[in-house]
């Protein structure tokens, strides 16, 4: 007989999931493996609300394996590590991002790459290397390979640091690869949420002049004088649009919608370079003139590898880079969902698990 | 012989063969070129490649055609009158002109040797000079150029088969260079096996480049192969073929100009991979964000080369010995030459021997 998700490990755990697309979020109970001798047991103090929690609660993407317990921007207390683990000890405050699992042999894997192991696994929402579910962190724990756990530092506070774990690393990683750090160049910051906020500030870190390029003025004043942002650009603004016109050295893109990419791309310089780390469900248009003409590129970039992760953590401590948050409790997750939904959230939610999360 | 009333006439008599209308149907043409400026070289055109880019702007399908039509951005040809200031050429050298003529030379591109980039690069044919004049290509008895825009063509190249370097050429060796896709330990795919494509083949074989041709079909294989030396041949068509090919390539570049989905070629690319697109394809393309996301691969564009990297490419060529593939017509066979590109029938650029069968066109 098949297991069910409470007897299927032997620890039992209680959460909140989601059992169909109506993406509605309730409470759960479940099991965890035992603690194995590379694992870390997690005690989970607070974890974020990414936009892809939404997407895979409401299967956009139509690869949910329902019951599904959504959170990867998780921090919390290690309470139990195996013989083998040397990275860290009972008490550190660890965090566990979008990855939990990879083949560790690969050549991505080698490099530190792990998240473009063709056998990664992500935190929740995948199958572990033992044919289970992995499970997330709307949740009171997680186990975790020591590999997959983040040290998490000293001046970071849990809980708005929770959200680099993912937002930050996301928007970190390819501004590194794409040589986005040269101070006096400019980026642009497409879309301003959870990811957006963030790159705002790591951009500002670095050097870079940043605009922020929003569909609407609402959170100008906000941008500059709260998040540092050098400018804004609305889309919808015909003039200032053709003024800024080849002025840019690099995009972000992280609008989660379907948009256009050809003013965005007018936008770039020559050589320029439009990073894409939304996910809409339908494909997104791509003109080649564009590109043709002045050289430009459109790329992609999935989280980072655990070292990189670890780097970027480091980056934020050192230059006081947090989140901007909302915190809410657990039970009040599916009205924070909707209001995600609309974008109604400065920047991100996160959920204080610890306090809010108890067994009915 | 018509002459265009209303058109402003320049000081030197020029021949040519031009369309006169979308029908895109070429017939002889006299017209003018201006007298050659201090930093100006005429050139007696030998030779002229046939570039899609002409069948596409003959027939205007990017909307923007200027009649009458002078096609013909790959030029050979042999300096016969220079400037007073010119300092790169004399008479009697043997020079290329490309696809552009002219920029604005002072923005960011234009200081950095990438005209080609410059937003007011002035296309060889059908483009508009400073005086307002509308440029005529190579489909012509001579052609007057600044000498910045006209590059050497080393005695070691023979000319004829040089000629689609000028265009096909720097299309090909700009994007391999700019993106990493030299060396032994890279792997390659190029789409489309023509005038472009076969090219790249020969390119990729002299930078020790892994290099597999992309096809819809397989007839071109035993070319790829055994003429250019690829080291692969894959049917796009093939699914199996594609499959096994999965997550492969370092750089996929894409000559293919026709409407064509590019889904299954980000599929070929290992991770950090990059496509690099080159065909003037008007309908925009589908992409998922996922397909790029996972894997951190990349799209980009590319068009031709600045002027200093199209003489590197030329010098290059020259120490190599590559060549194109070429079938030599005369001028008069031209209308046919395009029916027959229309239909990828040709091995792989036809080259019109202008010197030879232009004047004789003219009754």
């Amino acid at each position: 007989m098949a297991k069910s998700p409470e007897t299927e490990h032997p620890n039992k755990v209680f959460g909140w999931g989601a059992r169909d697309k109506s993406g509605v979020l309730s409470p759960f109970h479940f099991s965890r493996r035992d603690n194995g001798e590379n694992d870390v047991t997690v005690k989970i103090l607070f974890c974020g609300v990414c936009h892809t929690d939404l997407h895979t609660i409401k299967n956009d993407w139509g690869y949910t394996y329902y019951p599904v317990v959504p959170g990867h921007e998780i921090v919390g207390i290690a309470t139990k590590v195996g013989k083998n683990v040397t990275k860290f000890k009972e008490g550190d405050r660890v965090g566990v991002g979008v990855i939990a699992g990879s083949c560790q042999s690969c050549e991505s894997c080698d490099q530190d790459l792990e998240n473009y192991c063709p056998q990664m696994s992500f935190t929740y929402n995948a199958i572990a290397s033992d044919g289970t579910k992995n499970y997330g962190g709307y949740s009171e724990n997680i186990v975790v390979d020591q590999r997959f756990v983040l040290r998490f530092p000293e001046n970071l506070p849990s809980d708005s640091g929770a959200p680099l774990l993912c937002a930050g690393i996301t928007v970190y990683s390819p501004m590194k690869y794409y040589g986005m750090t040269e101070a006096g160049k400019h980026l642009g910051v497409a879309g301003l949420g959870g990811l957006g906020h963030v790159a705002v500030k790591i951009g500002k870190a670095f050097g870079l002049k940043v605009t922020v390029i929003s569909s609407s003025s609402k959170k100008e004043e906000e941008a500059i004088n709260h998040l540092g942002a050098d400018s804004f650009l609305v889309t919808t603004d015909p003039q200032k649009m053709k003024a800024a016109i080849g002025t840019m050295d690099y995009i972000i893109d992280t609008i989660s919608a379907v948009h256009a990419l050809y003013p965005l791309l007018g936008l770039l310089k020559v050589n320029g370079k439009l990073i894409a780390l939304g996910l809409p469900e339908k494909p997104l248009e791509l003109p080649m003139f564009p590109l043709v003409l002045g050289r430009k590129m459109v790329g992609g970039s999935d989280v980072g590898g655990l070292k990189e992760t670890q780097e970027m953590l480091d980056f934020c401590a050192k230059h006081n880079i947090t989140a901007d948050i909302e915190l809410i409790k657990m039970d009040e997750i599916n009205s924070a969902m909707e209001r995600l939904a609309k974008s109604d959230v400065r920047y991100r939610f996160v959920i204080d698990v610890a306090n809010s999360l108890s067994p009915p | 012989m018509e002459r265009l009333s209303g058109e402003k006439e320049q000081s030197v008599e020029a021949f040519g063969w031009a369309a006169r209308d979308s029908s895109g149907h070429l017939s002889p043409f006299v017209f003018s070129r201006r007298k050659t400026g201090e930093e100006e070289v005429r050139v007696k055109v030998l030779y002229c490649g046939i570039c899609h880019s002409d069948l596409h702007c003959l027939k205007n399908e990017w909307h923007s055609s200027i009649y009458p039509l002078v096609p013909g951005h790959e030029i050979i040809g042999e300096v016969s009158e220079i400037g007073s200031k010119v300092s790169k050429f004399n008479l009697g050298d043997k020079v290329g002109v490309g696809c552009i003529v002219d920029s604005c030379r002072t923005c960011e591109s234009c200081r950095e040797d990438q005209e080609n980039y410059c937003t007011k690069a002035i296309a060889t044919y059908n483009g508009v000079h400073h005086d307002g004049t509308i440029n005529y290509g190579g489909y012509s008895d001579h052609i007057v150029v600044d000498e910045r825009y006209a590059v050497k063509i080393p005695h070691t190249l023979p000319l004829v088969s040089a000629a689609p370097l000028l265009c096909a050429g720097i299309s090909m060796y700009s994007p391999m260079k700019y993106f990493g896709l030299t060396g032994p330990d890279k792997h390659v795919g190029i789409v489309g096996l023509g005038g472009l494509g076969h090219i790249g083949v020969r390119f990729a074989k002299a930078f020790g480049t892994k290099v597999t041709v992309v096809s819809s079909t397989t007839g071109k294989s035993k070319d790829a192969l055994d003429t250019l030396g690829a080291d692969g041949f894959l049917v796009s068509t093939d699914e199996d073929q594609m499959k096994a090919a999965m997550g492969t390539m370092d750089g996929i570049i894409d000559t293919v100009s026709a409407s064509h989905s590019i889904s299954p070629l980000i599929g070929l690319l290992k991770s950090n991979g990059k496509l690099v697109l080159l065909g003037a394809t008007e309908k925009p393309f589908d992409i998922s964000a996922f397909s790029l996301i996972l894997g951190r691969k990349s799209i980009a564009g590319s068009g031709i080369g600045g002027m200093q990297e199209t003489q590197e490419m030329i010098d290059f060529a020259a120490e190599h010995g590559i060549k194109a593939e070429i079938e030599i017509i005369s001028m008069d066979y031209v209308n046919t030459a395009m029916d027959r590109l229309a239909k990828g029938d040709v091995r792989y650029r036809f080259v019109i021997d202008i010197s030879n069968t232009l004047a004789a066109t003219r009754s």
